[in-house]
């Protein structure tokens, strides 16, 4: 039996492994929940997510390898987790005209519906923040409606899940420090001095 | 319940998903299979209650297809006048004479001669896949290559 076993085997290595794509069928069939890609920046290469909504993750892959960020996706979200760039083409192209300077802020949609309580409104003030302009932890706290709470909007902001679009570097310390940034404390550095915030 | 992301498995099973419908199909209708086979994946996926055995899984998903592409062709195979054109050629598929004895066999068998022979399968994961003891998984690779050595053999 061992002889047709091994024809078997020898044969199967000439078959075609370039496979067809799926995402494009997924997309049409409304089973893209999650759709990702990966986009080069000056910070390292992003990793950005969108449901059919809108955004819901951008991540610096250096802090976070890419696997986690999915598996998070996979579990948060849903486990329907396609590489899919077409429905991310619009955040690329604004992510690059951002850092070529030539952009001072998003319009891509984003999808809020994964984020609850005082975690959201903390974000969503934050995204009020223009370019150029910084706030406080303190700040952003009292924007979300609780002036008391800037532990919690620090914690809120430390586990911002779109930074960038949901300009997190833009929050400072009370006093001019810097304080931390989720991906290192350069890359706020760099963000600030890029807007003319930090000179 | 913790599933992976639904590309880590397109990632690491297309290749033997679209060798098995090639094999157990024929490369003209394999590229349809392969589609409705990840669709159905897709689809059913936030339900799945485990996380394990997901290659017997995408494989019995995709040996349904393959019986369903069996039946169209035999439906098809009716005379209708005219030989339907294709607008591309079809992939190659390595060797065709042997890999036609293959799509001859039972469903079963030719889910486990390929399933056994060619990814190397434990009986254990093709009874899953096949959805019977290990004992009949066992017999129908053994049948297969028997009749596969009897026929190429002639």
């Amino acid at each position: 039996m061992n002889d047709i076993e091994t024809t078997l085997r020898n044969a199967a290595l000439d078959l075609p492994t370039d496979t067809p794509d799926v995402t494009a069928r997924a997309e049409t069939e409304g089973l893209l929940d999650v759709a990702y890609t990966s986009v080069d920046s000056p910070l390292g290469p992003l990793v950005v997510a969108a449901t059919p909504q809108g955004l819901v993750r951008v991540s610096y892959t250096d802090f976070r390898g890419e696997d986690q960020v999915l598996e998070e996706l996979a579990r948060r979200v849903s486990p329907r987790v396609l590489e899919a760039p077409a429905r991310l083409d619009t955040v690329r192209r604004e992510l690059d005209e951002y850092f070529e300077g030539r952009r001072q802020g998003f319009d891509v949609p984003i999808d809020w519906s994964y984020l609850a309580g005082f975690t959201r409104e903390v974000l969503r003030a934050t995204a009020r923040i223009g370019f150029g302009e910084v706030s406080t932890y303190a700040g952003v706290a009292a924007d979300a409606g609780s002036p008391r709470a800037v532990r919690a909007a620090g914690n809120a902001l430390g586990a911002n899940p779109m930074p960038l679009v949901v300009p997190c570097h833009r929050v400072l310390r009370s006093g001019g420090k810097l304080g931390g940034y989720t991906g290192g404390v350069e890359k706020k550095e760099f963000l600030l001095h890029l807007e003319g915030a930090l000179l | 319940m913790k599933l992976p992301p639904f590309q880590a498995l397109l990632d690491e099973h297309r290749a033997d998903v679209y060798r098995f419908l090639v094999a157990t199909v024929g490369p003209s209708d394999a590229d349809d299979c392969f589609q409705e086979t990840w669709i159905s994946a897709l689809r059913a996926y936030p339900t799945l209650r485990r996380a394990e055995n997901l290659r017997a899984w995408l494989l019995r998903i995709a040996q349904n297809k393959s019986i369903d592409a069996h039946r169209a062709r035999g439906r098809r195979a009716i005379p209708v006048g005219t030989v339907p054109e294709r607008a591309s050629p079809s992939p190659p598929d390595g060797d065709p004479q042997l890999w036609a004895r293959v799509r001859d066999l039972p469903a079963k068998q030719r889910t486990a001669v390929f399933c056994r022979s060619v990814l190397g399968m434990p009986y254990a994961e093709l009874a899953l896949l096949l959805e019977s003891s290990e004992d009949a998984a066992r017999r129908n690779v053994h049948e297969g290559l028997k009749r596969l050595k009897e026929e190429l053999s002639e």
